[in-house]
């Protein structure tokens, strides 16, 4: 008969304790800071059984396995999965194990310590357990071996990621200060602990082949000593105690903040307050992996680096405003870290929160714009189409013509309605955190829209594109960005065009691609013109052309060379043209590129029959 | 006396000396770059609100550096933020920056 209790139990039962309250804590916090239309959401979301059984896939889909790592780099996706799904594994197990072998059972305890069993004696069952060799008791005790094995081979993986990040693919990992080295050690040494102190008295407590053939035999050489063991029980004890006292206060926040993340995010939140809530779910939900650093434009440069979106939330969440300042406002908004990121955390919603919170004393005055009417070709109320080219295709005469030629090619009754100078769409000045003097332009270019009776609008510019999407209310009008409307033109055989075999290259800009997956349809256009290569980075990893508004600090020496690097990629396969579909990025390209760069528009033209 | 329709123009004699530049120096503190100017124009050229009503980044910095705040500052209310100038700048200046930093610093009396 083994005791019922021991004192090394005693630092792990403290450092649970504590981590359960400060979680429990915490959530309520955060549920509390959500706006209450948005409480009583996430009430409603918990028993609709759609989200309920969205919520259970992907709690385990994304908490235990992480299938968005397992995609982009196996090799991590093992190195999480086996740490995060073995740990779980190992509770649950041995939970089944404490129940089905109980050995308390019988045992009359006192209230309180009878709580506190229930605690301890699933992690330190080996100590307590019976000698007993049923068959139960031996399948259980190889599934827990299996397990502990499954760990120890991922935190190897994770050291080889610390000190030889390119042996896993990454070309650099987040930096850390002391309290994170020491929570990592902790955690690091926890199952090797476990290892030792359950293979120490494996000889009669019952282990499988790790710990009863490997540890005891080969590494105790088959032989029990009492205090030696009694030492790694209580290592392991105290190291498991410091894992969860430190675990609140450092990157391993994100075990229990993901879950509420998930539960929250299912609910359909977005972020409203820079700091709260939602925002402050995602903040703790950071698991500091670094992902997004090396795909971060930014990172190219040396000193830029560490202005990416991992250190960003880390400095969100100390509270370090003048950086968090620094960082929101260099910040291309590109979304390749949101792209990438495992948990789905859009840091860069954080950023337009945080931009919105800038104070300008000066406020915009649109009213010059009063009484604007619409455009005078004439054909009002009776187009089909409206045309907005956007400020920056009124910079690219090139496009704008070509459009024009495009729509009169496929004998459309459309109407160019800033063909006399465009309003701006309102998008870079809610970039700047301006959102509510942006509405004077939203409801401005609204009104003028509506008035044109048109059922579709037609645009060049994906920066517009993205804020007709999401800002603006325009009834059952259809928005259709440029290279969407064309190739439905050419599938419709309302245009005919020639093939040519000349090589092109396609770059994704980030608001067309990224923002809302349109991929397929300008390389489908393309198909129809000539030879498509493939850059080094396409699709949802395009790389940024640098000349996005969304920087507002950046200079131009920066923008240059993340423009430098982006047509290094596209040049991957030596084509002859580069083409894009953003009015912003053909002139940024344009400055740096050794080949053409041309709009998808212009091709179209170039090649119609 | 016979009124030919011509008159004498209002002196637009600035006497620097009076003029407080401390806001502007705080500007030029933030913005480096402004002091590459050499205002050549184009941001004015393309402005997206220019096309409408009298924005002219060029000007805007001229009169700040004059001390004409008051009429600048009607000017800079008008910017839609657009980022044409930025892209057009033959010297590189991050103008777009440099009318948000305006708005930060400058107060309208």
């Amino acid at each position: 008969m083994r005791p019922v209790f021991d004192p090394f139990v005693l630092p792990f039962v403290l450092g649970m304790t504590f981590v359960l309250l400060y979680c429990f804590i915490g959530m309520i916090r955060i549920i509390w800071q959500l706006p209450k239309e948005d409480r009583r959401k996430f009430g409603r979301s918990l028993i609709t059984p759609k989200t309920a059984w969205k919520n259970i896939k992907d709690l385990f889909g994304d908490c235990l396995f992480h299938v968005k790592i397992w995609k982009r780099k196996p090799l991590l996706g093992y190195m999480h999965s086996s740490i995060a799904f073995g740990w779980f594994m190992i509770i649950v197990v041995g939970h089944i194990e404490a129940f089905a072998l109980s050995p308390f059972k019988g045992i009359e305890l006192p209230f309180l310590q009878k709580m506190m069993s229930n605690l301890y004696m699933t992690i330190f069952f080996r100590y307590f357990s019976l000698e007993e060799l049923t068959l139960k008791a031996q399948i259980l005790s190889f599934l827990m071996d299996f397990f502990l094995l499954m760990i120890i081979s991922g935190i190897i993986i994770a050291v080889v990621k610390k000190k030889k990040p390119r042996q896993v693919g990454l070309k650099r990992v987040t930096k850390f200060g002391i309290k994170e080295d020491l929570v990592r050690i902790a955690l690091w040494t926890i199952f090797p602990l476990r290892f030792l102190a359950e293979s120490s008295m494996a000889g009669f407590a019952g282990g499988s082949f790790l710990t009863k053939y490997i540890g005891f035999e080969l590494l105790f050489g088959g032989n029990y000593n009492e205090s030696l063991s009694l030492i790694f029980w209580w290592l392991y004890s105290i190291d498991l105690a410091i894992f969860m006292f430190v675990l609140p206060f450092t990157r391993y926040m994100h075990i229990p903040a993901e879950a509420l993340l998930i539960l929250l995010r299912n609910a359909g939140l977005k972020t409203t307050e820079p700091r709260k809530g939602y925002a402050l779910a995602e903040i703790y939900s950071c698991p500091s992996c670094g992902l997004c650093i090396d795909v971060c434009p930014m990172s190219e440069n040396k000193d830029n680096y560490k202005k990416t979106a991992v250190y960003f939330m880390r400095n969100v969440r100390k509270k370090k405003r003048r950086e968090v300042k620094k960082m929101t406002e260099i910040c291309l908004m590109c979304g390749k870290c949101v792209e990438v990121c495992p948990l789905g955390i859009e840091s860069i919603n954080i950023k337009m929160a945080q931009r919105s919170k800038i104070y300008y004393k000066l406020k915009s005055d649109f009213s010059y714009l009063e009484g604007r009417q619409t455009t005078g070709d004439g054909q009002k109320a009776r187009a089909k189409v409206v045309y907005f080219a956007g400020c920056m295709s009124h910079l690219t005469p090139k496009i704008t013509r070509s459009m024009v030629k495009i729509f009169e090619e496929a004998k459309e009754n459309y109407e160019f309605m800033d063909i006399n100078g465009s309003i701006c769409c309102g998008r870079p000045m809610m970039l700047t955190g301006k959102a509510n003097e942006a509405k004077a332009l939203i409801e401005k270019n609204t009104e003028l829209i509506m008035n044109s009776g048109a059922k579709r609008l037609v645009l060049s510019c994906p920066i517009c594109y993205k804020v007709f999407k999401e800002e603006y209310d325009l009834g059952g009008v259809e928005i259709l960005h440029h290279t969407q409307y064309i190739n439905e033109l050419i599938e419709d055989e309302r245009i005919s065009i020639d093939r040519s075999d000349k090589r092109y290259v396609y770059h994704d800009p980030c608001e067309l691609g990224r923002a809302f997956g349109v991929y397929d349809e300008p390389r489908n256009i393309i198909d129809n013109i000539g030879l498509l290569t493939q850059g080094k980075s396409d699709r949802d990893m395009a790389v940024c052309c640098g000349g996005s508004i969304g920087s507002l600090t950046m200079t131009l020496e920066e923008r240059d060379e993340i423009t430098s690097n982006s047509i290094r990629d596209l040049m991957h396969n030596n084509p002859e043209e580069i083409v894009t579909a953003c009015p912003l990025c053909q002139k940024t390209f344009a400055r740096k590129s050794p080949i053409k760069v041309k709009d998808i528009a212009e091709i179209v033209v170039e090649n119609l029959e | 006396m016979i009124d030919f329709g011509f008159s004498i123009s209002k002196s637009s004699h600035i006497q620097m000396d009076d003029v407080d530049l401390k806001s502007f120096n705080k500007l030029e503190a933030l913005n480096p770059d402004i002091k590459t100017c050499m205002s050549c124009g184009l941001c004015t050229a393309t402005c997206t609100a220019g096309n409408f009503t009298d924005v002219s980044f060029r000007q805007i910095i001229l009169m700040l550096q004059r001390g004409k705040e008051k009429e600048a500052l009607q000017k800079v209310k008008k910017c839609m933020m657009c980022g044409k100038c930025m892209l057009v700048c033959s010297r590189g200046i991050n103008t777009r920056n440099i009318l948000l930093s305006i708005t930060r610093i400058y107060n309208e009396e």
